[in-house]
């Protein structure tokens, strides 16, 4: 096995991720020449053009670019402090439960009179899902009891959401549940940008630090304190990183599952297996997956308004599959 | 309520048959519970439906107060004991082949597609209802009021876009369209080909740069559909807004002039 | 001065006490085994030792009392070895060695010459580039307590280190003890090997009722009275010019079996 050059590989997801940053804003059902639109960003456009570009494809655009990021990075400090390939934020009930706090602050009202209250309560359910999971089945603990756990919550979860929107007055609400539960970036907005961003960097940068920590605990709990790491804060920096990191993004994206799974899988063995490498490079990979889920459903089926969810299952589902036969021996 | 549901049975048995005019009419479609409203005799229309009650919806709210309402159900429906059903065209078939195989007749009203298509609307539920002369006198109604100022030729007219919740509009083909033609206006989703209901995605609504914007109600109450509504770009556009109650242009009912009379006050004020 | 001094620790787990007054010292040089039945509470020892489970008493790591350390201080002056050879990730031997070094804010330099040093040490070079989990019990082993040894600490605890190796690897891995005593540094071995103890160690501690019972040369702690009292057996005790000999041989006749 040839050693794992990390500087070629994050050269080469940067390079990846930037690219679908630029195809994010070239595509959409307004046919915009590819220079003039790239022009009208910065400005001296037509005003239609500049519009477009500013107010559509750029929060679309830098919201799939954090949100995957988020979720990639919460997905592999999951898996690396869980030390469970299966974890993430989907499986493990955080993305389903903040979709239900993000569900009762909308349609109750609440985020109308108080904006911050989408992603506010969005990453209170996250945290407290999070914190049940993680008393359900700890560190340590065996895949099927992790799975189990996050089972139970999500189902709830979703049920609940789905409860809360066959309840909610608007006539619209209950064909809602769709993109709670699969997630959409169709018409975000700058003020939606600016509302999530700063929480998704918050996680991010929390979930960042963990690096060291997550080394050392490849080795288990104890090896990991004899190293000098503070479990409690580790723990406390994986709950608080993941649900900010995954719940900001739920609130206006939607819960979109498999992400934080596919991508510290496929890029563990490029790096090597550490943690610390693996932090980044998921939040780069984790981004690159869902940019090129949101050009896709924009070119598959742009009338259709085909969620993301289904676009990331249908990659992350069979992924999961295989991950499941390859450890069906251990899952006892 | 139960005794009331039996009375009601009983009384339609004994009705039923004598009558060449229907004296027991159930309506479950809220464009058909709104012309039956306008045209049946008194006692003859029994039940709405309970969509005709959402003064969103209903452009008759007020007045389907007054009929007990229905929710489409066809066990409801047989215990109301009627000797007609009115109902849409794209009404559920399973509950409306139950009703007919209980031997019930069943009215079905297709989607009106222009205002030809309302007027003989109009004129169906005056036959349906035994009210012919009631039908004629609503028809002459909504000529009169349409007919008033002479629209503006082909070419000076403004172009209008209609956005609707989660960005679906009114292309040709459609009442909306119709309606936006009476009052004057070019609709920017037919000039583009679409034909019926459709999507009219945020990006070339930009592009388009409609003159004015016609935007679906705000129910009151949050939903993501609505967000669309609200979406920065849509003011950034600059477009002239013309407001129009979504229940006035839901249905062909002679209340679709005011929706006419609104939308040309919105064109030719200064 | 010693590289650990227990005084007086009690501990407990749940609610059970384990230890219950334990006085143990390890200087710089030698190695000490710590014996006892099964359930004596020599991981518990050697975890309050590490500063990891919670106990009260005094203990000290190198002259310092152990509360007065921080995390890393701490990391600096004891590596701990688990029983548990949990390695989650498909790391390489050198990565996994390399996180011996996560306490120190050392050189890159200087850390690869620790590493190199450690993995020379456990006989593994060649090995670098092998993903760990793709080891062989007794090279895993060997690999995690090269991880222990990067980390430079004076003194090394580690528990059941020998526990499934097959017979050289066991020999190899306590002339490696040995042989690392003799550059200075303190090593206290948990083993259920009696032979590899009397054969190997210094010295031992015998664990039993939560204090250490007998402390001393092996052959001075290991008598047929005491292995009868902790462990209710008989053993046949020898030396040869290395060294003691001692051969487990059956249950001891005046005592029931334990549990």
């Amino acid at each position: 096995m040839s050693r794992p050059r990390p500087a070629l590989v994050f050269g080469v997801l940067a390079a990846l991720a930037a690219a679908l940053v630029v195809a994010s804003l070239l595509v959409g059902p307004a046919r915009l020449p590819p220079g003039e639109s790239l022009a009208a960003l910065l400005g001296g456009a037509p005003p239609a053009e500049a519009l477009i570009m500013r107010e559509l494809r750029l929060p679309r655009a830098a919201l799939g670019l954090l949100i995957g990021a988020g979720l990639g990075l919460s997905g592999a400090a999951l898996q690396g402090y869980l030390r469970n390939p299966l974890a993430e934020p989907g499986l493990v009930g955080v993305s389903g439960s903040a979709a239900l706090g993000a569900v009762i602050a909308l349609y109750s009202g609440l985020s109308a009179a108080f904006p911050l209250a989408l992603p506010l309560m969005a990453l209170g359910f996250g945290l407290g899902a999070a914190l049940l999971v993680q008393g359900l089945a700890g560190a340590g603990s065996s895949s099927i009891t992790l799975i189990l756990a996050g089972l139970a919550v999500s189902s709830l979860a979703s049920a609940l959401t789905a409860l809360a929107l066959n309840l909610a007055p608007n006539p619209f609400a209950a064909s809602e549940i769709v993109h709670w539960l699969l997630g959409s970036l169709v018409d975000r907005s700058l003020p939606q940008l600016w509302l999530a961003g700063p929480f998704l960097v918050a996680g991010m940068a929390l979930l960042l630090t963990l690096g060291r920590s997550l080394d050392a605990l490849t080795l288990g709990e104890d090896a990991a304190a004899s190293l000098g790491v503070s479990l409690p804060g580790a723990r406390i920096r994986v709950v608080l990183g993941v649900a900010l990191a995954t719940g900001a993004g739920v609130a206006v994206a939607g819960a979109i599952g498999f992400v934080g799974l596919v991508a510290p899988h496929l890029l563990r063995p490029l790096v090597g297996g550490r943690p610390s490498a693996l932090l980044p490079a998921s939040a780069l990979g984790g981004a690159i997956l869902l940019l090129a889920a949101d050009v896709a459903v924009r070119l598959i089926a742009p009338e259709r308004d085909l969620k993301l969810g289904v676009v990331t299952a249908l990659v992350g589902a069979p992924l999961f599959l295989h991950l499941v036969w390859r450890s069906r021996r251990t899952l006892t | 309520m139960r005794g009331r549901l039996v009375l009601a049975f009983a009384l339609g048995l004994a009705a039923a048959p004598v009558a060449a005019a229907p004296a027991r009419v159930a309506s479950t479609n809220l464009c058909t519970d709104q012309l039956a409203m306008l045209m049946a005799a008194p006692g003859q229309l029994v039940s709405v439906s309970a969509v005709a009650r959402d003064p969103v919806a209903s452009a008759m709210a007020a007045e389907a107060a007054r009929y007990p309402v229905n929710h489409g159900s066809a066990e409801e429906l047989f215990l109301l004991a009627p000797d007609l059903v009115l109902a849409g065209a794209s009404g559920p078939p399973a509950t409306l082949d139950m009703l007919r195989r209980l031997g019930i007749p069943v009215e079905t009203f297709p989607i009106e597609t222009d205002l030809d298509d309302v007027r003989a609307s109009f004129r169906r539920m005056g036959a349906a209802l035994g009210r012919e002369a009631r039908a004629e006198a609503l028809v002459a109604e909504l000529d009169a009021a349409l007919a008033a100022p002479p629209p503006p030729p082909p070419g000076q007219r403004p172009r209008a876009a209609i956005l609707y919740a989660n960005s679906w509009t009114s292309g040709a083909g459609t009442l909306a369209d119709a309606i936006l033609s009476a009052a004057g206006f070019d609709n920017v989703a037919a000039g583009m080909g679409i034909v019926g209901m459709g999507r009219l995605p945020l990006e070339t609504l930009a592009e388009e740069a409609p003159d004015f914007l016609v935007l679906g109600q705000d129910y009151g109450s949050p939903a993501l559909a609505q967000e669309t509504l609200a979406h920065p770009i849509v003011a950034a556009l600059g477009a002239e807004r013309a407001a129009v109650a979504d229940n006035l242009w839901v249905c062909g009912t002679p209340r679709l002039a005011r929706a006419v009379a609104a939308l040309r006050a919105a064109r030719t004020e200064p | 001065m010693s590289l650990l001094a227990l005084e007086g620790v009690t501990a407990s787990r749940g609610r059970r006490p384990v230890l219950a007054g334990v006085d143990l010292a390890v200087a710089p040089g030698e190695v000490v085994a710590l014996l006892g039945a099964n359930g004596a509470g020599k991981s518990t020892l050697l975890r309050a030792a590490a500063g990891i489970a919670p106990a009260s008493g005094v203990i000290r790591l190198g002259g310092a009392a152990l509360g007065a350390l921080d995390a890393r201080a701490r990391a600096l002056r004891v590596a701990y070895l688990p029983q548990e050879r949990e390695i989650a990730w498909a790391l390489d031997v050198a990565a996994l060695v390399g996180l011996g070094r996560l306490p120190h804010r050392a050189t890159p330099e200087a850390d690869r010459a620790a590493v190199a040093e450690a993995i020379a040490a456990m006989d593994l070079a060649g090995f670098e580039a092998r993903p760990a989990t793709e080891l062989s019990g007794g090279e895993r082993a060997r690999a995690l307590i090269a991880r222990a040894l990067a980390q430079e600490a004076p003194l090394l605890l580690a528990d059941e280190p020998a526990a499934g190796l097959d017979p050289a690897h066991q020999i190899a891995l306590m002339a490696r003890l040995r042989l690392l005593a003799r550059t200075g540094r303190g090593v206290l071995v948990a083993l259920h090997d009696l032979s590899l103890a009397a054969r190997w160690c210094d010295r031992a501690a015998l664990l039993h009722g939560g204090r250490i019972v007998a402390d001393g040369p092996p052959e001075a702690v290991l008598t047929a009275a005491r292995l009868a009292e902790v462990y209710g057996i008989v053993a046949h005790l020898d030396r040869d010019a290395d060294g003691p000999i001692l051969v487990p041989v059956g249950p001891a006749p005046s005592r029931p079996e334990r549990g």
